[in-house]
C-alpha cells in the first residue's frame, strides 16, 4: 500500500503529463487543419499531371521508342524503395504502420532474391529500419531543420532518383507513404513511380486526339521527371496530415487514459486518507473510553 | 467574339486560377501561341515566357516552366514555377536576371538548357512595370 504521499506525488505527475499530452493535441490539430488544407490543394496538380500522362502513353504505340521512365527497363531485378516516415515520434502507429508494410515488401523482394535498395526520408523510419536492413539503404534524406516542405525539397528527391534511374542503379521504384483519410486512419500505401506505366489497362476510347508539340517522346522526357517529383511531394503532403492526424489521435487518447488514471489514483488517495483518518479516530475514541 | 473557355492554372501547391477566358498567348517550347476556343486537342510544355490571358481583364503570368493541356474548350497549365506579374519588383527582375546570367556563364551548359535560359533573360529584361 503506498502511502498518502507517494499517491499525492504520483496524482500530480499524471496530471502533469496529461497537460503535456493535451498541448501536443492541441497542436497537432492545429497543424493538421493547415496540413489538410495544403493535401487538399496538392491533389488537383498530381490528378491532372497523371491525366496527362495517361493520355500522352496512350498516343505512343512504339513502346521501344518510348521512354525508360515509363515503360521500364523491361527487367525486375533491382529494386529501389523510398520510405516516407515523420521526422518526430509521438504519433501513434504512424511510423511503425509504413516501415512494418516496408518490411514486409522487402521480404518478399529478398526472398525472390532480387537486389533491394532503400531510401529512406524522415529521420523515425531511419532508426527502425537502419537494425535489419542497414546494409540495403543507400541514402537518408531528412528534413529536420525545416518547417514547410516545399516542391523543391521534393524535386530534389525526385531528381535523385532520376539520376540513379539514368545511371541504370535499380529498374523499379516505389514509394511508401500513409494516405490520409480522415484524421482516425491512414492508410499506408506501396506506389511505384517507375515505370510509370502500369501494365496495360483497357480503358474506353477517348476520341480525342491530340495534337503534340514537340514531338510526344520529347514532351514525356521532359514530363516524366516532374511527375516523380510530384508524386513525391504528394506523398510528403499526404503523410505530413497523416502524421499530425496520428499524433492528434495518440494524444487525444493519451489525454483521456491520464484522466482516467488521475480518477482513479484520486479514489485510492480519498480511500486511504479516510481510512487513516478512521483509525486516528478509533485510536482516540478507545483511548478516551479506556480512562 | 469568340465564346469562353474554361482555364486552369495549378501549381503544386495550390489552384492559382481557375476562370473563365477569351483567349489565353502561352510561351509553348517551340514559339508563342494563342489558344482560343475549340481549338484541337493540345499537349505542350513551357520554356519561361509571359502567358497573357485575355478574358473580362487582362492578367499576365511569368512562368519558367509547365505542361499545357488543351482538351473539350478546358485549358489546364500545371507548373511549378508561376508568378502573376503583378507580384514582381523591378529588384526581383534584376536578380532573377542576374542568377540567369550566372547559370549561362557555366561551361557543362548543354544547348537546350542554353536555349531556355537565354528565353528567360529576354523575357525578363522585357518585363515593363
Amino acid at each position: 500500500m503506498p502511502s498518502l504521499d507517494d499517491l499525492r506525488k504520483r496524482i500530480a505527475s499524471v496530471k502533469s503529463t496529461q497537460k503535456i499530452t493535451k498541448a501536443m493535441k492541441m497542436v497537432a490539430a492545429a497543424k493538421l487543419r493547415k496540413a489538410q488544407e495544403m493535401a487538399e490543394k496538392g491533389r488537383p496538380y498530381s490528378d491532372k499531371m497523371n491525366v496527362i500522362i495517361q493520355n500522352l502513353s496512350k498516343a505512343i504505340n512504339d513502346p521501344l521508342n518510348a521512354p525508360r521512365l515509363l515503360v521500364g527497363t523491361g527487367e525486375d531485378k533491382n529494386h529501389l524503395c523510398v520510405v516516407m516516415t515523420a521526422d518526430r515520434g509521438l504519433c501513434g502507429g504512424f511510423n511503425t504502420n509504413i516501415v512494418k508494410l516496408a518490411k514486409n515488401y522487402f521480404n518478399k523482394i529478398l526472398k525472390e532474391s532480387k537486389n533491394l535498395k532503400i531510401i529512406t526520408v524522415g529521420t523515425k523510419g531511419f532508426d527502425q529500419l537502419k537494425r535489419d536492413y542497414g546494409k540495403y539503404i543507400i541514402k537518408k534524406i531528412n528534413f529536420k531543420d525545416k518547417k514547410k516542405l516545399s516542391f523543391q525539397d521534393a524535386e530534389s528527391i525526385g531528381n535523385e532518383i532520376v539520376k540513379l534511374f539514368k545511371n541504370k542503379e535499380f529498374d523499379k521504384c516505389v514509394i511508401f507513404f500513409n494516405k490520409f483519410k480522415n484524421v482516425m486512419t491512414q492508410i499506408p500505401q506501396v506506389q511505384q513511380v517507375i515505370p510509370a506505366k502500369k501494365g496495360e489497362q483497357p480503358k474506353e476510347e477517348q476520341n480525342s486526339f491530340y495534337e503534340f508539340e514537340p514531338e510526344e517522346e520529347e514532351i514525356l522526357e521532359d514530363l516524366l521527371p516532374k511527375n516523380i517529383s510530384t508524386q513525391i511531394y504528394k506523398g510528403f503532403l499526404e503523410n505530413s496530415a497523416s502524421e499530425q492526424g496520428s499524433r492528434m489521435t495518440a494524444m487525444d487518447n493519451a489525454t483521456r487514459n491520464a484522466g482516467d488514471l488521475v480518477e482513479k489514483l484520486t479514489i485510492n488517495y480519498n480511500r486511504s486518507r479516510q481510512a487513516a483518518i478512521t483509525k486516528e479516530l478509533i485510536e482516540i475514541i478507545s483511548g478516551a473510553e479506556s480512562l | 467574339m469568340s465564346e469562353n473557355y474554361n482555364i486552369d492554372i495549378i501549381s503544386p501547391e495550390e489552384v492559382l486560377l481557375s476562370d473563365k477566358v477569351n483567349s489565353v498567348t502561352i510561351p509553348s517550347f517551340e514559339g508563342e501561341m494563342t489558344i482560343l476556343s475549340d481549338h484541337i486537342p493540345l499537349i505542350t510544355f513551357l520554356r519561361p515566357g509571359i502567358i497573357k490571358i485575355s478574358g473580362d481583364k487582362e492578367v499576365k503570368y511569368f512562368v519558367e516552366e509547365g505542361t499545357v493541356e488543351f482538351s473539350e474548350n478546358k485549358l489546364i497549365i500545371l507548373s511549378s514555377n508561376v508568378i502573376n506579374v503583378d507580384n514582381l519588383s523591378k529588384e526581383k527582375i534584376s536578380k532573377m536576371i542576374e542568377e540567369a546570367k550566372n547559370q549561362l556563364e557555366k561551361e557543362s551548359l548543354d544547348d537546350k538548357k542554353r536555349y531556355i535560359i537565354s528565353h528567360k533573360v529576354d523575357c525578363l529584361s522585357g518585363i515593363n512595370l
